[in-house]
């Protein structure tokens, strides 16, 4: 299952590599095409950039926290934070996450089900790391058997 | 995807400085790259949706209205919620999409082109409402597993097709026939393909029906991709998921169809009443067939202020499954006193119905107005919420908006 799931890992890792290439190629032709472009219709020129910046390869942006938020998913910035984005969004939306307020037993029944029905593999050390994040970060909200109206937008109804 | 899109911006961005304007085939030279017209990041401008629809999730999309949004008699596009189970198919071709019937309980196997289904069978369109099993889960406590709707998740849009029961009648329905299951073409979240990420169905009795269609147009025009292009199972009245979008194979089977999302705890209840939090067995839990009684206050928004002595006109819809709503009524004390709305009579059975009332609210404050519908069995909505079950399904409690006279 460990060995599965390293080689789908290595594999993702190359599908990337060979997309990043792909776009790399055709921004850098497209900006040749544009360069010429605008060297005969532009009669006053943008300054030039390099064609494709530089940041495009660096993996720290990709992850990057920005006011303690995981920008590309939205998540909380606390321990556990990567295990999370690494198993738990693949497949689906972080959003899935946090809108639910599970417990620890139905985060557990949750993941379960996941790897009986949608291809989930086995979490391993970090199921206990993802489950702790989930609880701690978006804990369960007393509702009771019907909360009052809340975030009312006032407005003045004309007709 | 995230990634793909930054990449993407980065790259457009940078040749933008390049030119200096606006880049009219950037956006094609890459598109090559990222195909998939369904990855565009912003769903309102994909699926034509209204921008206060809200996205509960974007991977799969699953969308939904708010209730001053569903205001209109025929629900339209750009209003309806939308749920997925899988990935939206990116090929659908309409000249090439076939239809098969088969199963256990099928006297001939039989395909069928669009084409064929159009000239073949007489056309009906009925206005169905459709309503997510769903819809309301946000307010079970403790919480229920799932997207967490809120009150959105109806619609009730005019689809236009062929019985269901003509096209199982001629391919021909075995005497041991039981209920029916849908296949479509829609892609499991992990993308294995072995996998269906929902396959439905109901019983024979609700197959049969006049309004239970295989629809090819919503609202008078194809159905749009994210709604079940080109061909849609619509059986008003029951959990949407009934309602199979993409559909391509259609089983009748001798015995209760044992799809993706038909056993386990998907789209069922416990048989038995429990308490909050209780745990149920599989086997203790019953699928849901007709949705409840239900009703919304479509106008006006909630948040209204009016000054005093103004009189106050609500409209809404009330809806109840398999049954038609008998009476609907409205309170501004908490359910203290009820007057009774006009309430008008469905277009067809299955449809929602409209309700309308004048309200005289008696001095300044802080009011909420709640609606209640009664349907044709006397069953009304409760106005807490109603049993509690693992998966959050069937939350009919009363809507309520909030007022102020100053």
């Amino acid at each position: 299952m460990k060995g599965e799931t390293n080689t789908s890992i290595h594999v993702t890792k190359l599908i990337r590599l060979i997309r990043l290439s792909v776009v790399l190629l055709f921004a850098f032709i497209g900006s040749m095409i544009f360069f010429v472009f605008s060297l005969s219709f532009n009669s006053n020129p943008q300054p030039i950039e390099t064609a494709v910046s530089t940041e495009v390869l660096d993996d720290a942006d990709w992850d990057k926290i920005e006011n303690g938020i995981h920008v590309r998913t939205g998540l909380i910035d606390s321990e556990g934070l990567m295990a999370v984005v690494s198993n738990c969004t693949n497949c689906h939306s972080a959003k899935l996450l946090t809108q639910n307020r599970m417990s620890a037993d139905q985060w557990n029944e949750t993941i379960k089900w996941m790897q009986e029905t949608q291809n989930l593999w086995d979490l391993g050390g970090n199921q206990e790391i993802i489950v702790k994040y989930l609880t701690t970060n978006y804990p369960y909200k007393k509702k009771g058997r019907r909360a009052i109206l809340s975030n009312i937008e006032w407005y003045e109804l004309e007709d | 995807m995230e990634r793909r899109k930054f990449i993407k911006q980065a790259a457009l961005s940078s040749f933008a400085t390049l030119i200096g304007t606006e880049i009219v085939f950037g956006s094609k030279l890459l598109d090559g790259y990222e195909p998939l017209a369904m990855q565009n990041p912003d769903p309102f401008t994909l699926f034509s949706k209204d921008k206060g629809m809200v996205v509960l999730n974007d991977k799969p999309w699953n969308i939904e209205a708010t209730a001053h949004l569903l205001d209109d008699k025929v629900t339209p596009n750009s209003s309806m919620f939308i749920r997925n189970n899988g990935k939206v198919p990116e090929e659908l071709d309409a000249s090439t999409w076939t239809l098969t019937i088969d199963g256990e309980s099928v006297s001939t196997k039989k395909t069928y082109t669009l084409a064929d289904l159009k000239s073949k069978f007489q056309q009906h369109t009925y206005q169905l409402a459709i309503e997510c099993g769903g819809n309301g889960r946000k307010e079970f406590d403790p919480p229920a597993k799932g997207n967490q709707w809120g009150v959105g998740a109806i619609h009730c849009a005019s689809w236009t097709g062929v019985r269901l029961r003509d096209v199982l009648k001629d391919a021909g329905i075995k005497d041991d026939a039981v209920y029916i299951g849908f296949h479509a073409v829609d892609v499991h979240l992990s993308g294995d393909p072995e996998k269906e990420p929902i396959s439905r169905g109901c019983p024979m009795s609700k197959a049969l029906q006049d309004e239970t269609i295989l629809a090819f147009k919503m609202n008078g025009k194809n159905i749009p991709k994210i709604h079940g292009y080109p061909l849609r199972l619509v059986a008003g009245g029951w959990p949407a998921s009934v309602s199979g979008k993409w559909i391509n194979r259609i089983s009748i089977r001798n015995k209760v169809h044992d799809g993706t999302k038909m056993n386990g705890k998907a789209y069922r209840v416990p048989c038995k009443p429990i308490a909050p939090g209780d745990k149920v067995k599989d086997e203790d839990m019953c699928i849901i067939e007709s949705m409840p009684v239900k009703s919304l206050i479509t106008y006006p928004k909630s948040g209204a202020m009016l000054k005093k002595g103004k009189t106050l006109k609500i409209r809404g819809h009330a809806w109840a499954g398999e049954l038609e709503v008998a009476k609907m009524e409205y309170s501004i004390d908490f359910g203290s006193t009820w007057n009774a709305c006009t309430l008008e009579k469905p277009v067809n059975r299955l449809a929602w119905q409209h309700f309308t009332s004048e309200i005289e609210l008696p001095k300044t404050g802080y009011y909420e107005v709640w609606a209640r519908a009664t349907d044709s069995n006397g069953v009304a909505q409760p106005m807490i919420l109603p049993g509690w079950n693992p998966k959050g399904y069937l939350n009919n409690a009363c809507h309520r908006i909030a007022l102020k006279v100053t």
